[in-house]
């Protein structure tokens, strides 16, 4: 029994030897998130000003000194706005890659391990949800609910789950027949211990690698539904509202907008960059060719 | 027969597809919290009234029932009518498709033309500043928010630059060419209208660009990608052993292998053009289905959000199978396999 864990946590073991650290660009997405991590946590310590306090003296202002990314159309504050961004886009990201993986993860381990019409069922459900235009369904979802963020975060989920469960199924039905896994059906294990224990560490290079570009495409879905007023509302200090309150203002106070929208580029860039970076040392044939 | 076969399972699925789409597009619009009736007749309706409007979009029945009677119009090709505009949601779509289309269209072109271009030239330049250039442009292309850039763009183009117009189809001042295809460019073309021509080219340059960026980014690190295998080939090898040029080993040995995955990515990527035209739209007053959706998702027009979604849902599989007929006929392995 203990071998043929063993030689399913190989997979696991693969993950976490793969030489993530030895690409310099993969250092770079690492500080980069860090950093933004580091913004949402200490948000309130490092912010100089409350991100809802208004300041009409002093509207509009261009980045200086006392406000160094300047200041929007009621004077608040745009750097200490953006540093609050930051805890609101990474919670959105992670709830999203977090319930749409966990549950698109099981519906594929169950339709590649169950097969048969079990199988047929969910993928073709699966396919219904691949089918469908992600924005579209996400705003008549946040239409139907009501526009607010954690509306927005439901809508963003239910058109990502689907990519998960089909990534999942193909990975399962590669190794579903391999030897550890018929030796621990044979000496009685449960399905549910042969899919925990035996099947998901072999699909979780695949997984991590979709996590990390779904939580950059999580931020961006939040952000074009807040920016079209289906996410979150103003005054929420969220870059997609941010660069919508700024719209009028790209004639004359570009800063408004230019803020908040190269915040969203730097996150989402930097966890592009690990997905990247993941997917280079997780295959070491596709790293050939990329390099 | 293979074809014919191939063609038939592969429709069939589409159907089906579209009937579970179709399904829970209803749920959702049906089975929520918000009040459509409220929405489009305000808090001061009478009874009456209420009663009407709940009669005329058949809310009044059951939802099997209600699901059932839609079915039967859209296999007549009705789909209801719009709660906001109150016409049939069919005239509504048929009138903004066309802008869509020509949008989506414009910067798949984009796409390719810079796309595979900047993807073959990264490959042959391989850890060289060109592609170091290249991989760099193409992240931030598939990192920037699309909505954003519109912003920038429309800032940097039409009022600090004024090359480009910052919204719409065509001046308002030029009088639209006569209808055929709905594309203006083409229309104008076929017109023979160098005016409109010129205004629709010139309106179309920016949401064009905007949109297409991230499929080009999309495009040249899939190019660049299989161009990387092709090149360590030994039927590669071959054709420089020969003594051919350089520019014809990559272009005729190289890239002609190289395109296969690119071609297999164009349909995906047209079907992800639709989902950006969304935001693209808005940012250029584009009057698309783009426009259209939003404003009907904002008003709970729950008829013309089920058109809509329908629509752009059937968009996508049905280029993928165009993508995959392509195939067919191309390569010769995919009839044998």
């Amino acid at each position: 029994m203990a071998s043929t864990a063993a030689l399913a946590r190989g997979g696991l073991r693969l993950a976490a030897r793969a030489p993530i650290l030895a690409n310099p660009l993969n250092l770079v997405a690492l500080a980069l998130i860090a950093v933004f991590a580091f913004c949402a946590l200490f948000a309130p310590l490092i912010a100089p000003y409350d991100p809802l306090l208004q300041d009409l003296g002093s509207r509009l202002m261009p980045p200086s000194p006392a406000h160094w990314l300047g200041t929007d159309s009621l004077g608040r504050d745009i750097a200490s706005r953006i540093l609050y961004g930051a805890r609101i886009s990474l919670i959105i990201g992670v709830v999203v890659v977090a319930s749409a993986g966990v549950f698109g993860t099981v519906v594929g381990l169950v339709a590649g391990y169950a097969g048969g019409l079990v199988d047929e069922a969910l993928m073709r459900l699966t396919e219904v949800f691949l089918a469908f235009p992600a924005l579209i369904l996400a705003m008549a979802i946040a239409g139907a609910l009501g526009p607010s963020l954690s509306n927005a975060i439901i809508a963003i989920a239910a058109v990502t789950w689907a990519v998960y469960a089909r990534l999942t199924r193909g990975q399962i039905l590669s190794v579903r027949r391999r030897e550890f896994v018929e030796a621990a059906r044979a000496i009685g294990a449960s399905w549910v211990r042969i899919l925990w224990q035996h099947l998901l560490p072999n699909v979780l290079a695949p997984l991590m690698i979709q996590a990390s570009f779904d939580l950059g495409s999580a931020i961006i879905a939040a952000a074009g539904l807040s920016f079209i007023g289906f996410g979150a509302q103003p005054p929420t200090p969220e870059w997609g509202v941010m660069i919508s309150e700024g719209r009028n203002y790209i004639n004359t106070q570009p800063w408004l907008s230019l803020f908040p929208g190269l915040a969203i580029l730097l996150a989402v860039g930097s966890f592009n960059l690990l997905g990247d970076g993941l997917r280079d040392a997780f295959d070491p044939r596709l790293s050939r060719a990329e390099r | 027969m293979r074809f014919l076969g191939f063609l038939t399972r592969r429709i069939v699925g589409i159907a089906a597809v579209m009937v579970g789409v179709s399904i829970i597009t209803f749920a959702i619009s049906h089975v929520i919290p918000a009040d459509p009736t409220a929405a489009a007749l305000g808090d001061h309706a009478t009874d009456q009234q209420i009663a009407a409007f709940r009669s005329e979009y058949h809310l009044d029945r059951p939802l099997p029932e209600q699901y059932l009677t839609y079915v039967v119009g859209l296999v007549h090709g009705d789909l209801g009518r719009s709660i906001r505009t109150r016409r049939p949601v069919a005239d509504d779509l048929f009138d903004s498709f066309p802008a869509t289309i020509e949008l989506s269209l414009a910067a798949l072109i984009v796409a390719i033309v810079v796309g595979i271009p900047a993807g073959v030239w990264s490959a042959i330049s391989r850890g060289r500043l060109p592609d170091h250039l290249v991989r760099l442009v193409s992240l931030v292309g598939g990192s920037i928010p699309v909505f954003w850039l519109g912003l920038i763009v429309i800032g940097l183009f039409y009022y600090k630059l004024g090359w480009f117009p910052g919204g719409g189809r065509i001046d308002n001042f030029v009088t639209p060419p006569t209808t055929r295809t709905g594309l203006y460019v083409l229309d104008s073309l076929l017109a023979g209208d160098l005016e409109a021509l010129r205004s629709s080219v010139l309106h179309l340059v920016l949401p064009a660009l905007t949109l297409g960026y991230f499929s080009t980014a999309v495009i040249a690190r899939m190019t660049r990608s299989s161009m990387l295998e092709v090149l360590g080939q030994d039927y590669m090898r071959t054709a420089r052993a020969k003594g051919l040029q350089e520019r014809l080993v990559v272009l005729r040995h190289g890239l002609r292998n190289a395109l296969i995955p690119t071609v297999t990515i164009l349909g995906l990527t047209f079907g992800s053009l639709l989902s950006g035209a969304v935001l693209t739209e808005t940012i250029f007053s584009w009057p698309g289905l783009g426009r259209y959706a939003t404003a009907a998702a904002i008003a709970l027009d729950f008829p013309a959000v089920l058109g809509v979604t329908l629509l752009a849902a059937i968009v996508y599989p049905l280029a993928n199978l165009v993508v995959d007929v392509a195939y067919f006929w191309l390569d010769p392995r995919t009839q044998h396999g």
